[in-house]
């Protein structure tokens, strides 16, 4: 069975080797600062203790006033399992963080669907750009606040304001 | 005096009959020799994540079998243990052993179609994948008689399946179970040690264990380069922990490596079946509506699980704000993920092996685009 890393305990370890690198955890969550991505990924990758040399899962979520980015690992050698998490673009700016893919290539396409769909940059990503949707696309449609297609048709329809329809969130 | 060749850009796709979908691909050939690919997706992108945030997590279950079309039963698996870990419900153990019932049929399904369409873009038309189709229309057959739907199963609910199988299934399981084997025997008595199949397929498109595992390919794809990983061994879900199957394992990596692999795995998945047949019991299929109700409202939180899909590891990432949709819902698709290394495997090839190659993959479309 799986061994999952506790987020304490996880936050501890990469603190040994990558000072300052931690925000908080909780749970089996540990959360990171943006810029520290690179280091701990590398270190978590190579070192003897951990040995996270797959890549699961990139992915990500908008919560309103900021946007997390999440990565599950697993080691298969040591078989465990981690998550990290980490806050970017907060107040809703310019998002972005470091690139994984130097890392872990398993990071190509699941960094650029985030990019597509979330809007958040992956800095130094080799081939940024977007994959389900054309280049030109308007907005990022997983973000909460995109207006849709259908709410954009309601909200214009006569009588919507008086209906109380105008308002694209529930 | 030597021939020049001057390199070529071919537009493959998106419609064309030998790339399992919409998938299209810019391919830059030197004579016979690929020299490079740029994979374009997104032609079946029909933003399944988005709409997961407008339906109830009951619904959703509708959404997942329209993924991976090949592999409904595994997607709603995937699902619903994602659900459960989300929610904290407690499965009724007669309903997780028909869902896993139910899931390595879709497995046999799946690899019978992989196999098929491979052996279809070796050459071989129609009969290999007559013999396979024939066989997953029997399988179909079974899940229309547990569910009513063929494709579209739509057969898991949070807690177990929606409902009993009929007293006439579970004859028909064990005849189908003996026609299973005796197709595969078939196809392998015909194929496995082809001279042709073995003259295009071996030591074509071979990938070294490490640079799998670090492009996040998993599934028969890395068992077919000697790496033992399947969740269903290393981290059972469900009842798995109570059965014993052997891991088929192939250390050559290359497209006849991964064919072997998933012929030998529907081997496999009929021995877990007879095992899930002697082990259930009598019961209720899911809780009752007094301790999973229709409406489910998981408390706010995340939870991320993953199934050995047929593809690879299939997961799901639910994050719940105490509503009654997820507040979002990512689908770890195998699919997309295993095309990471697409440009290392064709690259240097032939012209002549490139279909081979993707079909080797075995990729379905509405899980790439989702």
């Amino acid at each position: 069975m799986t061994t999952v890393w506790s987020g304490e305990a996880l936050a501890e370890a990469i603190e040994a080797f990558a000072p300052g690198s931690v925000e908080s955890s909780a749970g089996i969550d540990v959360w990171l600062k943006p810029e520290s991505i690179s280091v701990v990924c590398e270190g978590l990758k190579t070192r003897p203790e951990f040995k996270f040399d797959l890549l699961n899962s990139l992915t990500s979520v908008d919560y309103i006033d900021h946007f997390e980015v999440v990565y599950h690992l697993t080691s298969l050698p040591m078989n465990s399992s981690a998550v990290l998490k980490s806050r970017v673009g907060i107040g809703r700016t310019d998002a972005s963080i470091p690139s994984v893919v130097s890392i872990w290539r398993g990071a190509d396409y699941q960094e650029r669907e985030v990019w597509d769909l979330m809007g958040i940059r992956f800095d130094g990503h080799p081939n940024h750009k977007r994959i389900m949707l054309w280049e030109g696309f308007p907005g990022h449609p997983l973000r909460k606040d995109y207006v849709t297609y259908d709410q954009s048709i309601v909200s214009t329809a006569p009588g919507a304001s008086e209906a109380g329809l105008t308002d694209g969130d529930e | 005096m030597a021939i020049k060749t001057q390199p070529v850009t071919v537009n493959l796709g998106p419609q064309h009959p030998s790339t399992h979908g919409v998938f299209r691909m810019r391919v830059m050939f030197d004579g016979e020799e690929i020299v490079d690919v740029e994979p374009i997706f997104g032609y079946l992108h029909r933003g399944s994540e988005k709409l997961a945030e407008e339906r109830t997590y009951t619904q959703i279950v509708t959404l997942t079998d329209r993924m991976d079309y090949v592999s409904s039963m595994l997607n709603n698996q995937a699902y619903i243990l994602a659900v459960e870990k989300l929610a904290g419900i407690e499965p009724s153990p007669r309903g997780v052993w028909l869902r896993m019932i139910a899931s390595e049929l879709q497995r046999i399904a799946s690899h019978l179609v992989a196999t098929g369409f491979l052996l279809q873009d070796l050459g071989a038309l129609g009969t290999p994948l007559i013999y396979a189709m024939r066989e997953r229309e029997n399988i179909l057959d079974l899940f229309e008689m547990i569910c009513g739907a063929r494709i579209t199963n739509s057969y898991l609910r949070p807690g177990g399946v929606f409902m009993d199988a009929p007293e006439e299934f579970w004859p028909a399981l064990e005849r189908g179970l003996d026609d299973i084997v005796s197709t595969i025997d078939e196809l392998e008595e015909y194929l496995s040690g082809n001279e042709i199949v073995f003259s295009r397929t071996k030591g074509t498109a071979v990938l070294s264990p490490e640079l799998l595992i670090n492009a996040s390919i998993t599934g028969p794809m890395l068992r077919a380069s000697g790496v033992d990983w399947d969740l269903r061994h290393r981290a059972p879900y469900d009842y798995y922990g109570r059965i014993t199957f052997e891991r088929k394992l192939h250390t050559a990596s290359d497209n006849y490596a991964r064919y072997w692999v998933r012929v030998q795995e529907a081997r496999e998945s009929v021995k877990i079946i007879r095992q899930c047949i002697e082990q259930i019991e009598p019961g209720p299929v899911r809780p009752s509506f007094d301790d999973v109700p229709r409406l489910l409202r998981p408390p706010a939180g995340d939870a991320y699980a993953a199934i050995e899909g047929s593809k690879g590891e299939l997961g799901f990432y639910l994050v719940s704000d105490g509503g009654i949709s997820p507040y979002r819902m990512h689908v770890r698709a195998s699919s997309l993920i295993n095309l990471t290394l697409l440009r290392d495997m064709l690259i240097g090839g032939q012209f002549g092996d490139l279909f081979v190659t993707f079909g080797s993959v075995d990729l379905n479309m509405g899980e790439v685009d989702r």
